[in-house]
């Protein structure tokens, strides 16, 4: 089994990804350049967090368009895994990966803090160890991640089940308050592809090891992972 | 012939538009009372093209793939006389 995180000028934590999948669960990895292009036969695909190009024009615009992106494509077409955190979700949805965008929040700063999560599908390849309507504790850092897309496309989310997370406060409740950044109905996490595609604007790989306060976000990494080794 | 397009990429009608919001209040901070605002972006493109409806088209075709995400944003072109 072998990962790839994609580095782009800017990413910052591939690195972090990196050693969650490498150290922390034992599975091959490899950091790919994006200029270098995707050469090998990888079982899923990590666009790691950051601020490629500096977000110019908008969050994961320019890195989208990236030819290394087409790799990324043609492995999700192939029914390959591919996660987008933070930075990659937005590239993933600039991509076409996933319907809608991430943009400015509501209240337009960064906030960087814990953020509770309600796990919304647990049969996808990313949130198998998860039981349905979970409270998962995650960080966000993030100021462009008001998930907005139009109402037949959150119509669709809802119906297929293509919500992986929404925000909550930490009994589980979906309000207005729980929701830190005004995301469309509290949409934190999108399927994309036949569920082999996620995005997620929490950072999983930050909450991976007890050491760091939650490792929630490990059952994520483990999820993939016995995904691929049931392939 | 070189011809300069001037496009304007902005949020549809009803996007929430959190800058406006913020600058409309810091307006109001300073005294100036305000109905509404709401920002837009313009890039000033300059193309070498046979005609001003080939500028535009290319202009076009770069909102279209770059500049706006249709989620969003309208975009407008304007060919500089």
């Amino acid at each position: 089994m072998k990962f790839a995180v994609v580095q782009f000028g800017g990413s910052n934590c591939d690195r972090d990804v990196f050693h969650v999948v490498s150290d922390v669960c034992g599975v091959d990895c490899d950091l790919v350049w994006y200029k270098d292009g995707l050469k090998k036969d990888y079982d899923a695909i990590v666009l790691p967090g950051g601020f490629s190009y500096g977000d110019y024009l908008r969050a994961g615009a320019i890195a989208a368009r990236m030819p290394v992106m087409k790799d990324v494509i043609r492995h999700a077409d192939a029914g390959g895994l591919v996660l987008g955190i933070c930075n990659g979700a937005q590239i993933g949805a600039e991509s076409g990966l996933v319907p809608g965008m991430f943009t400015t929040n509501e209240y337009p700063k960064f906030i960087c803090r814990e953020a509770y999560l309600r796990v919304e599908n647990t049969t996808s390849p990313f949130t198998s160890k998860y039981t349905p309507g979970e409270v998962i504790s995650i960080p966000i850092a993030h100021k462009e991640g008001r998930y907005v897309a139009s109402p037949d496309v959150l119509e669709t989310l809802e119906s297929e089940n293509r919500v992986a997370f929404r925000f909550c406060d930490s009994e589980g409740n979906v309000t207005e308050a729980s929701n830190p950044n005004g995301s469309a109905g509290n949409i934190t996490g999108v399927l994309g592809g036949d569920g082999n595609v996620l995005v997620m604007m929490p950072h999983p790989e930050r909450a991976s090891e007890k050491v760091l306060g939650s490792d929630d976000g490990l059952r994520l990494f483990e999820s993939m992972i016995a995904h691929c080794e049931a392939q | 012939m070189n011809y300069t397009v001037d496009i304007t990429i902005s949020l549809k009608e009803g996007m929430l538009d959190p800058e406006a919001r913020a600058i409309q209040h810091a307006l109001s901070d300073l005294g100036f009372q305000t109905e509404k605002i709401s920002t837009a972006r313009v890039f000033s493109v300059t193309i070498d093209a046979v005609s001003k409806e080939g500028a535009e088209g290319r202009a076009v075709e770069m909102c279209e793939r770059l500049l706006a995400n249709p989620v969003i944003h309208c975009y407008k072109t304007e060919v500089r006389e």
